[in-house]
């Protein structure tokens, strides 16, 4: 559905963005993330057709974002950073306004199904300088999918919002993946993993990793991580684990707890346990360690400054 | 085009919810009252030549008060990007905010017609100079306009965009004077032809001249044009 190949944008002699390359399939919700600064609202202003390339190409749907600007546009909802909007107008009037520029049939059915879908329904004639953070990030949304666009892009749609409205909208954000491509950029990480099926990870302007969520979590780990915990803490309990075949090393953490990589696939538990048990320490705890997308996320923009 | 008079219809609501189009609308009301009333009074003449003379002055003053927030305060505020990732080419934008301008001025210009009325009822005018006149208004209300839609693309703030186009409303006002400094000079005779009023006053005193209409429209369409330039530009920064 968008394919992007080596997107490269200078402002003056500074890059934004250089060789920005991704795909996203039909249905996908695709999270877009960095840190501040790196290129997410550049990239995004371009698929969009707010601002052309310096270089490479982007294409929505089969359009080049470039040459068929216009077809690219009627297919794309989008809602920027700062969500742009006209305080003095109601919230009716705005999304009106918004249907007949893009020259949409059925303006009144098409506003009363965003503003539905969006839960903004209650707030249809009061004026847009009048609602809360809450309702204008809505109105925002509502915007974007007036025309029922084949994709979206979301620029920090929970931005500013409090906790119970973020988790509104990433409902709601979850709810239109599927039969629409969402792409949408953060830099909170729980937001990714849970509205997104994949993530590309971008750093001053370049790519860093892009994959499913679960695949990047597990690529970056090469290796599994056990944390065990037992009843009576003893320097000789860490001796015990080293010597279970497939631990590799075995770190204390306190209070009995003890973290433990060991080979993939190896599976050291059961012997773990055994182990254990049989010396009479006392299991207490045992669970698998996924390494979090944070620590991911952290391991790779580090990496990067290095 | 439909998406056009969306944005000028846009517009034309916008005004009316500031107070801008009531102070301007006030303004210009008070100014051609007094035109009428005193020249009526004074010359005992069935028509609007003081009004039709004194407009230039009237619409140089109060057209970029209309103007300076259509495109500055979009791109101040952001909504320029929604605007500009609809699918609305950057020509329609800057047709549709012009458009919006202009319905204001034709609405307070259908204010006057009360003159008309009143001429129409006591006396008897000559209607050709009247028609002319307004013809002429419309025209050069609409150049006023357009230098100030020019002006307004170029900058995020409004009042440097009124200022600009105050700037360029009295060069073009003034280059008739330029054209006689450089006397009978090819030079000359451009400035004189870039004269902002000497191409009204024909329509002032009646007479409606081919030449002077297309200043009028070349001088719109070339500073819509621009405009639009201006707006594709920011695309590129």
């Amino acid at each position: 559905m968008i394919q992007v190949e080596n997107l490269t944008k200078y402002y003056g002699p500074h890059p934004a963005i250089q060789d920005v390359t991704f795909q996203v399939k039909k249905g996908e919700v695709l999270g877009f993330l960095g840190p501040n600064a790196a290129g997410k609202t550049t990239t995004m202003r371009i698929l969009t057709g707010f601002m052309p390339p310096t270089s490479g190409t982007a294409r929505v749907a089969g359009y080049d974002v470039f040459a068929d600007s216009i077809e690219v546009r009627r297919r794309i909802g989008y809602m920027p950073e700062t969500i742009p909007l006209y305080p003095e107008m109601a919230v009716r009037d705005y999304l009106g306004f918004f249907a007949e520029i893009r020259g949409l049939d059925q303006k009144d059915r098409r506003v009363d199904r965003a503003m539905e879908i969006c839960s903004v329904g209650d707030r249809a004639d009061t004026l847009i300088g009048k609602l809360s953070k809450g309702y204008q990030q809505r109105v925002g949304l509502a915007q974007a999918l007036l025309h029922d666009p084949e994709v979206l892009i979301l620029d920090e749609p929970t931005v500013g919002l409090d906790p119970k409205q973020i988790i509104e909208v990433r409902e709601l954000i979850k709810g239109l993946g599927g039969e629409r491509t969402v792409i949408l950029s953060t830099h909170i990480l729980p937001e990714v993993s849970q509205t997104c099926n994949r993530v590309v990870i971008i750093n001053e302007g370049r790519v860093v990793a892009e994959d499913t969520t679960e695949r990047l979590t597990n690529r970056l780990q090469g290796a599994e991580r056990i944390f065990l915990k037992v009843q009576a803490p003893s320097p000789r309990v860490a001796a015990l684990l080293g010597k279970t075949p497939g631990v590799l090393s075995v770190e204390p953490k306190g209070d009995g707890g003890f973290e433990i990589e060991c080979a993939l696939g190896s599976e050291p538990r059961p012997k773990l346990a055994s182990a254990v048990v049989q010396a009479g320490y006392g299991l207490l705890e045992l669970r698998p360690v996924g390494m979090s997308l944070e620590e991911i996320f952290l391991k790779l923009t580090s990496n990067e400054e290095a | 085009m439909r998406n056009t008079l969306a944005i000028a219809k846009k517009e034309l609501n916008n005004y009316f919810v500031s107070p801008v189009a009531y102070v301007v609308t006030a303004a210009f009301l008070v100014l051609c009252g007094l035109l009428f009333s005193l020249s009526l009074n004074f010359y005992r003449e069935a028509s609007m030549r003081s009004i039709f003379y004194n407009m230039p002055i009237i619409l140089v003053l109060l057209s970029p008060a209309l103007t300076m927030r259509l495109l500055a305060e979009e791109s101040r505020s952001g909504t320029i990007e929604l605007l500009l990732t609809a699918p609305v080419r950057d020509w329609e934008v800057v047709l549709g905010k012009f458009l919006g301008a202009l319905g204001l001025l034709l609405a307070m210009l259908a204010l006057t017609l009360l003159y008309v009325v009143i001429l129409l009822a006591y006396g008897n005018p000559d209607r050709g100079p009247l028609l002319s006149g307004y013809l002429g208004i419309i025209l050069l209300g609409g150049a006023t306009l357009s230098i100030g839609v020019l002006t307004s693309s170029l900058t995020q703030n409004q009042i440097v965009a009124a200022i600009l186009a105050f700037v360029g409303l009295l060069v073009l006002w003034l280059s008739g004077g330029v054209g006689n400094f450089f006397g009978g000079s090819a030079l000359g005779s451009i400035f004189s032809y870039l004269d902002l009023t000497q191409h009204y006053n024909d329509f002032a005193n009646g007479l409606i001249d081919s030449s002077n209409v297309l200043y009028y429209l070349s001088l719109i369409v070339a500073c819509l044009f621009l405009a639009s330039k201006s707006l594709e530009t920011r695309r590129w920064s």
